[in-house]
């Protein structure tokens, strides 16, 4: 009961915007091919595999058993598990319990989306209610407009305090090759691209990728079986708040009108598990899943890196750059690359790989703890911490 | 594998059509009866695991629909995608990480709200499948057709694998599809696909079902009668049909094996008293009885003819009434596993199958038994 | 149950979810969806190490994730491994009208079987191990419907 686990492989392809020269089976293999090798294993050395992706956005049902072929899991354990764009932390943490659990001593997780294979807005307004918001809602971007002008309403925030992020996620992405957009873009390029949905622009939002992402997971009794250094998961956690998308605005009686609690408190929640009071000082590194820019102000207040509207002061200090207190995004982040179902995913092994001081043109300087975290539909929220040290006991 | 036991369950009746509710109702009720079956309240619960699929429903993350009505309100909640016994099998994995003290597993289905074959078609690959138009029912028609060319088991022995699962259904309160039927009136019903006649097929159904699980200090506490988790085990097999002998049952045989050996049976037949299996179609449940080990291959056919699978016989096997008096998909595997669970406890009325101490509980992913997953449950710890 | 839910109108709404698709058959399988189109014929991957000829051809092996590099030309009959005679028409889903049925077939050079219509038979030629051969479409779009169906060798007698 317990165990304490750890990263000890990490496989991604490009992210691209159409990858026609390979099916979906083809695009996961890719990934758990390279997963294999740098983790020195062939497929014997897999216990189970876990897999997950946004069903829709390829139109296949039971995809944990169509993609077999690919994943590694012929005649293995496999499971599925699908949370919205959260589906790649959720991916992680599936494998942390699956380790944990002392029921599995190596398991691959795989995230992957061919989002180029469908309409991508059309699949997500599937998630939302067909008799109270799907009629009169469309996609993610309207949601996310919607927080956007809550946001500019209560605090002094503005377009171009968010437009600073949409620059820094593209400046970092320039430094990784894995990454889908390479950009150079400025504040005036954001500003005058054009509205999608008030306030939110075309430079403000994530793209939509092709690409898939395997790590392995193995146990405490295995981690120094691997040429590469363990990263430990220190901790986990998971928060879900609303069923309906009005649901969180100006609601009082619903986590104090708070909509944005999800991620507060399931940060909170591993915060204590591991320690952490001052998030902006104690970790080296934080890799989190921004899918536009107004989240890089208001989703930091929420995690504790400043006060309630202090977003945009931290952020243009430049705190968050390369050389800052605390680099975010160094991976150039979801609005450098998004195959939604790998998203969450590939910012567990930038931070693995952050830790493990393989991350070449985009490394930070001696990175020990890290900070993830995955974001998905109806603002589910997963948060996870990274170390280079093993914790004492297992914190779950 | 450290002791964890079923707490609580909660099932709503399995029917053709719920037009009066909707998922979270669904859910709210199964959930409901769960925690009073547990005699807990939602804050007792520390984890929710869910489990859905979002083609039958209409809906990406189809899980969604059912957060409120689950008590996820502020909880580490996850979705697995995939039958019932798998999201029960994550469950424990939850609490066996020591993360968690207790984990809520809930499952819905509405069978009546989609156009299911349209729906099982989509499990085959967009370019090379999905076209001929293949799903669940014609392609398990070739499994049939193969296993019965294989071995020696007939369209009549499976015929009365439907015949004894119907009747059981008439002791089961929440069962679908109580029938009086004879061999005659299935083998005289309309085929589908060769082998498979209407009366050989699960019907459509809607319903949801909830678990509650709970490591050995939680379960202590909470009840007197916890049911064990004694042994867990899934496996996967090859995609595309061609690839397997649709007639073999490797990957049910595996996943068997790793939950027997868990469990520390040796000897399946002597050493289980009951079996809930996913029988979807009738030549499933001989066919899957042999990867159990309960007999050897090509044998299930006169092991359902000997009567030793009735209720009353020696290897009870759905006393339920099965899948095939009531399928919910996703749910089903999950009802499986409660099913064993009452009868563990000797809660499960008219249709208690004798005094059970070791069950089986079984589930099934992907096409043509694709993916297996097995429980072993018992009454002692 | 209160009051309020006895003799209540159930309101149920219609819709269809609307998800267009483009699904990409990848390199190895634009090789050999064009073989079908340009050259009414089948070709396999083998893996070089299991020394498996798959068909449907795989990019990599699934079992030791070596590449497939090799391409095998196939036959365009086989041996029909199982199969099935459809008996009730599905109005979207069938393809060809009734009797038409499915076979798991393995064609002569390949290892593995693959799945595909059945058409042009009588039950009684329907048996494990029967030859079948394929019947390909005029026009063809690179699809696996180029193939319009299998039948046993030479049709019904």
């Amino acid at each position: 009961m317990g165990k304490r686990v750890a990263v000890v492989g990490v496989g991604m392809t490009k992210q691209r915007a159409h990858r026609p020269d390979v099916n979906g089976v083809e695009i996961i293999n890719e990934a758990v091919r390279a997963a294999l090798a740098d983790a020195g294993i062939t497929r014997a050395g897999i216990d189970a595999v876990f897999i997950g992706n946004m069903d829709h956005f390829e139109g296949i049902n039971y995809m944990e058993t169509w993609s077999v072929d690919g994943s590694g899991g012929l005649m293995k354990p496999v499971m599925k598990l699908t949370t919205g764009g959260t589906t790649g932390t959720t991916m992680a943490m599936a494998g942390y319990y699956a380790v944990a659990s002392g029921l599995f001593d190596r398991v691959l997780v795989i995230g992957w989306e061919k989002n180029s294979e469908s309409d991508t807005t059309g699949a997500i307004t599937t998630a939302f209610d067909p008799f109270w918001d799907r009629p009169v809602f469309a996609g993610a971007v309207a949601g996310l407009a919607l927080e956007a002008t809550h946001y500019l309403h209560e605090t002094e925030a503005t377009e171009e305090d968010a437009a600073y992020v949409a620059v820094r996620e593209r400046k970092h992405a320039l430094n990784n090759p894995y990454a889908h957009l390479h950009l150079d873009l400025t504040i005036a390029d954001i500003m005058n691209s054009p509205y999608l949905s008030w306030p939110v622009k075309m430079g403000d939002m994530c793209p939509r990728s092709d690409g898939a992402c395997a790590l392995l997971l193995v146990s405490e009794d295995r981690a120094d079986e691997y040429p590469q250094k363990p990263v430990w998961i220190q901790a986990v956690a998971d928060r879900h708040l609303w069923a309906y998308t009005s649901d969180p605005y100006g609601n009082e009686s619903i986590a104090g009108g708070n909509w944005f609690a999800s991620l507060e408190r399931a940060s909170r929640d591993v915060y204590d598990k591991v320690g952490i009071t001052d998030p902006l000082k104690q970790f080296d590194v934080a890799e989190l899943y921004l899918p536009y820019s107004f989240a890089g102000l208001r989703w930091m207040e929420s995690l504790g890196f400043c006060d309630r509207g202090g977003g945009p002061e931290l952020v243009l200090s430049g705190a968050t750059d390369m050389g800052g207190e605390c680099p975010v995004n160094p991976s150039g982040g979801v609005m450098s690359s998004n195959a939604i179902g790998a998203t969450g995913l590939l910012r567990v092994a930038d931070v693995a790989l952050q830790i493990q001081g393989r991350c070449e043109e985009r490394q930070v300087p001696d990175v020990e703890l890290g900070l993830v975290t995955g974001f998905g539909g109806c603002m589910w929220s997963d948060v996870l911490i990274l170390g280079k040290e093993k914790p004492e006991k297992a914190k779950g | 594998m450290e002791p964890v036991a079923v707490v609580g369950v909660g099932m709503t009746d399995i029917r053709k059509e719920r037009r009066t509710d909707s998922f979270a109702d669904m859910i709210f009720e199964a959930v409901q009866k769960a925690l009073g079956d547990a005699g807990m309240t939602i804050d007792e619960v520390d984890n929710v695991i869910t489990v859905s699929n979002d083609f039958f429903d209409g809906r990406t993350i189809s899980s969604m629909a059912i957060q409120d009505a689950c008590g996820s309100y502020n909880k580490n909640i996850t979705t697995v995608e995939g039958d019932g016994t798998f999201g029960a099998l994550f469950g424990v994995m939850r609490v066996l990480s020591g993360s968690y003290g207790t984990t809520l597993v809930c499952a819905h289905q509405k069978g009546s709200e989609s156009e299911s074959r349209l729906i099982t078609n989509a499990m085959f690959d967009p370019i090379y499948e999905r076209s001929l138009g293949i799903e669940a029912i014609t392609s398990s028609a070739l499994q049939a057709r193969a296993y019965m060319n294989r071995y020696p088991v007939s369209e009549e022995q499976c015929a009365m694998v439907s015949v004894k699962n119907h009747g059981n259904a008439f002791k089961n309160p929440i069962a679908q599809l109580p029938l009086a039927l004879t061999v005659d009136d299935v083998m005289a019903s309309p085929y589908i696909s060769d082998p498979i006649k209407l009366l050989d097929c699960c019907p459509l159904s809607d319903g949801a079902s909830a678990v509650i699980i709970a490591n050995v200090d939680r379960a202590k506490k909470i009840t007197k009668k916890p049911v064990w988790v004694k042994g867990l085990g899934f496996c996967c097999d090859a995609y595309h049909l061609g690839d397997r002998d649709l007639s073999e049952v490797a990957s049910l045989s595996q996943a068997a094996k790793a939950a027997y050996a868990m469990a520390g049976i040796s000897d399946p037949a002597k050493e289980v008293d009951l079996v809930e299996l996913y029988d979807a179609f009738s030549y499933m449940e001989p066919m899957w009885l042999e990867g159990l080990g309960f007999c050897e291959r090509g044998e299930g056919g006169e092991l359902t003819a000997s009567g030793k699978t009735a209720m009353d016989g020696e290897l009870p096997v759905n006393a339920s009434g099965g899948c095939l008096s009531g399928n919910p998909v996703m749910v089903a595997g999950l009802n499986r596993i409660i099913e064993c669970v009452l009868q563990l406890r000797g809660e499960a009325g008219e249709h208690q199958a004798g005094k059970v101490k070791t069950a089986l509980a079984h589930g099934t992913n992907g096409p043509c038994g694709q993916s297996h997953c097995v429980w072993i449950l018992g009454g002692d710890k | 149950m209160g009051d309020w839910r006895d003799d209540q109108e159930l309101m149920v709404m219609e819709g269809r979810i609307k998800v267009p698709y483009d699904w990409a058959a990848g390199t190895v399988g634009s090789r050999y969806l064009r073989s079908l189109r340009d050259d009414k014929k089948f070709l396999g991957t083998k893996c070089p190490r299991c020394n498996i000829v798959y068909h449907i051809p795989r990019r990599n092996c699934p079992d030791c994730m070596e590449e497939c590099s090799e391409w095998v030309e196939l036959a365009n009959t086989g041996t029909l491994v199982t199969y099935t005679t459809v008996r009730m028409q599905h109005p979207t889903l069938s393809p060809l009208p009734l009797p038409y049925g499915y076979g798991i077939i393995k064609l002569e050079g390949a290892d593995t079987g693959f799945l595909h219509l059945l058409h042009e038979f009588e039950d009684s030629q329907l048996l494990e191990g029967a030859t079948v051969e394929a019947v390909f479409r005029e026009e063809r779009e690179a699809r696996i419907l180029d193939v319009k169906y299998f039948r046993p060798l030479g049709g019904v007698k």
